[in-house]
């Protein structure tokens, strides 16, 4: 049995949770390639026009896997546990979206659904999986230990190195965007890319202590329901002192960035900010032009700072 | 003390319960948005983020042309959609444009909690008395519900009234009349009265008239002026409306987890904010044997597009079509005109092959 798992959305955020879990409990696995043009052209295809970008390139790697894979899997999430708090309905509804474009085809697909506020935790998902995988249940328990161990340790590997960048001595451009955005290759890394040829450093507002960072957006903004926009929101709180100037990316058109980043805007004053939006069009020109400028500005308002101060 | 002059977003014919709870339950003055205009959505599309969905835009005009019209106190709720997050934006986008105005936003509230909102209306009004806005609140509850069951009984006759005009002048007759009523009995003999005068309006209904339904996102389907009249616009061609989505149906008597269930086929999990509702009364009316079924949303709103891919499979299932409108500030009355004359064009043909 192999398991497809669409690069996109949840993915980045979960991955290595997912296939430490796969691995542990010895399930073969492939994932959808990096975002192309083909897969971007596909998700265009299938999913209603108005969706968000991002689900666009999700429906792109689902249809990918199609006939690729014995079990596609497609995972979705209510709520993470904060009284009052959400995620934005899209990974709510993505099983059923996806359901219903593919009935013909009949998918099969492996999935599991986490709503904390009622009770159905992460680790009862997984269970739950495994038990549907044909696993028995201390197998699961291993699998799913060693695979929250995994994705713990990978995450202060990634907060270790971005301690590293923030020494540097480059201007640093905190990216405030959910990772499946600026994780893409097709429609994020040209962003980081821009921006490192630029001489700059981007700093990454999603890799953060999530923790962390959720208690303290409520001091930005204190009804803010989305839980990984107030990881960002926090996020940026925690970093805005170490860092030079803030780009707000977010895919066309995004619910929750809709409002937040328009709050973000107005409430952070104290860093230049600009706010690029992922239409999926061609050509990344007018992205560039705006990056320079960004970055020509920032730097020479610190340089005229580092004058009058010397 | 400055008077205290509340105004909460016009919705739908729903401000007549509101005005209600602010004066009879606040003690407060109340003012109402002044009527929906072209310079309304302007004003809201200029000071809002670009692609926010539209009621927010309606929201923040009619916040703007309410102050200017004298308010110095803004109420919004809160929603599990965007509506959760509109309260903070529009506050702060109102006190950065300068206006220095009292804003509440029932977002702070928890539903679980009945007593949450005390604590939110005391912000209006500290000297509140729980009883006199239990009270106030209980009739505007009853008022809603009053409300929608005389507009379900318009939808569905408007469209063959022999003098036209007529059910449209008895609603603002109704809307203005209930302003005045101040208990359950008075509302009871009002409803009764109008129901009377409602049902002695002559109409000129065949015996198998063409029906349509109405399903989709909740501030546009409910808000005449956000759709463009849609329903009105149909109806005039001798259609029989329905429109299961108000507040009755909605907050105030849902079921939930009786619609999870009936849906099951479609939608193993609740997708967000009213799609299950969508999904659920386009199966009706399907079974119903409506000719057709309009999805009406404003642009981007995440939950309704989510249902569409499913509204899709429903219309293969039962063979009715469906047609889809996205309503944002760039919207122009004509295109909507077309749009539904090739629709009621198509239902009528198929209606003509269905006798054959």
């Amino acid at each position: 049995m192999t398991i497809g798992i669409p690069r996109a959305f949840l993915y980045y955020r979960y991955h290595v949770l997912w296939e430490t879990f796969f691995e542990e409990l010895g399930i073969e696995y492939i994932v959808s390639p990096e975002t192309n043009k083909e897969i971007m052209k596909r998700g265009t295809i299938h999913a209603i026009d108005e969706s968000c970008l991002s689900s666009k390139i999700y429906t792109g790697h689902v249809d990918y896997l199609i006939d690729k894979c014995d079990y596609i899997f497609i995972p979705r999430i209510s709520s993470l546990g904060e009284h009052k708090e959400f995620v934005c309905s899209k990974f709510q509804a993505i099983y059923d979206v996806i359901k219903n474009i593919y009935r013909e085809k009949d998918l099969k697909i492996l999935y599991y659904s986490i709503d904390v506020v009622n009770k159905e935790t992460e680790l009862k998902a997984f269970l739950k999986m495994g038990k549907f995988l044909g696993k028995n249940k201390a197998q699961v328990l291993k699998a799913y230990y060693v695979a929250k161990q995994a994705e713990k340790t990978h995450k202060m590997i990634e907060l270790e190195k971005q301690k590293q960048l923030l020494k540097s001595s480059k201007l640093k451009i905190l990216i405030i965007s959910h990772p499946y955005n600026i994780y893409d290759k097709y429609v994020g890394e040209p962003i980081l890319n821009t921006i490192k040829e630029l001489g700059a450093e981007p700093i990454l507002g999603c890799v953060t202590d999530e923790k962390k960072a959720r208690e303290i957006a409520h001091t930005v903004s204190a009804t803010l329901p989305w839980t990984f926009n107030k990881e960002l929101v926090g996020s940026m709180a925690l970093y805005k002192d170490q860092i030079d100037g803030i780009v707000l990316v977010s895919s066309f058109p995004c619910g929750p960035d809709s409002l937040v980043n328009e709050m973000l805007i107005r409430r952070f004053k104290e860093k230049p900010m600009i706010s690029l939006v992922l239409d999926g069009q061609e050509g990344t020109a007018g992205m560039e032009t705006r990056l320079e400028s960004f970055i020509d500005i920032i730097r020479l308002r610190k340089e005229k700072e580092e004058h009058e101060r010397n | 003390m400055n008077e205290i002059k509340v105004n909460f977003p016009r919705f739908g014919s729903y401000n007549v319960a509101i005005e209600h709870i602010i004066k009879q339950g606040l003690d407060c003055e109340y003012i109402d948005s002044p009527p929906i205009t072209k310079k309304t959505l302007e004003l809201g599309t200029k000071y809002s983020p670009d692609f926010v969905c539209t009621p927010f835009k309606y929201n923040l005009g009619g916040y703007i042309e309410s102050i200017e019209a004298g308010a110095n106190t803004l109420i919004q709720i809160g929603g599990v959609c965007r509506l959760g997050y509109y309260g903070e934006l529009h506050e702060q986008i109102l006190k950065d444009l300068g206006y220095q105005v009292k804003f509440v936003n029932m977002a702070n509230a928890d539903f679980s909690n009945p007593l949450s909102f005390y604590e939110e209306f005391k912000k209006i009004n500290p000297n509140l008395k729980l009883k006199k806005i239990t009270q106030a609140c209980l009739l505007a509850i009853k008022m809603v519900e009053v409300i929608d069951k005389v507009e379900d009984y318009i939808r569905q006759n408007v469209g063959f009234e022999v003098v036209d005009g007529t059910f449209d002048h008895l609603h603002q007759e109704f809307l203005e009349d209930l302003r005045d009523i101040n208990d359950k009995k008075e509302l009871k003999l009002l409803y009764k009265l109008y129901m009377k005068k409602l049902k002695r309006v002559e109409v000129n209904k065949p015996k198998n008239p063409l029906k349509v339904g109405f399903v989709g996102e909740y501030y546009t389907i409910m808000d005449q002026y956000s759709n463009h009249y849609l329903e009105k616009e149909l109806a005039k061609k001798g259609i029989v409306i329905y429109r299961w989505m108000n507040i009755t149906n909605s907050i105030i008597k849902p079921q939930v987890e009786e619609v999870k269930k009936s849906i099951k086929n479609y939608a193993k999990y609740n997708m967000g904010a009213t799609s299950m509702f969508t999904i659920k009364k386009a199966i009706d009316y399907a079974k119903d044997g409506c000719a057709g079924i309009i999805h009406v949303k404003s642009f981007g709103c995440t939950p309704e597009i989510d249902a569409m891919p499913v509204l899709q499979r429903i219309s293969e299932d039962y063979k009715i079509p469906i047609i889809y409108f996205s309503f944002d500030s760039q919207t122009s009355d004509i295109g909507i005109n077309t749009r539904i004359e090739a629709f009621y064009d198509m239902i009528m043909m198929r209606k003509e092959q269905k006798k054959k």
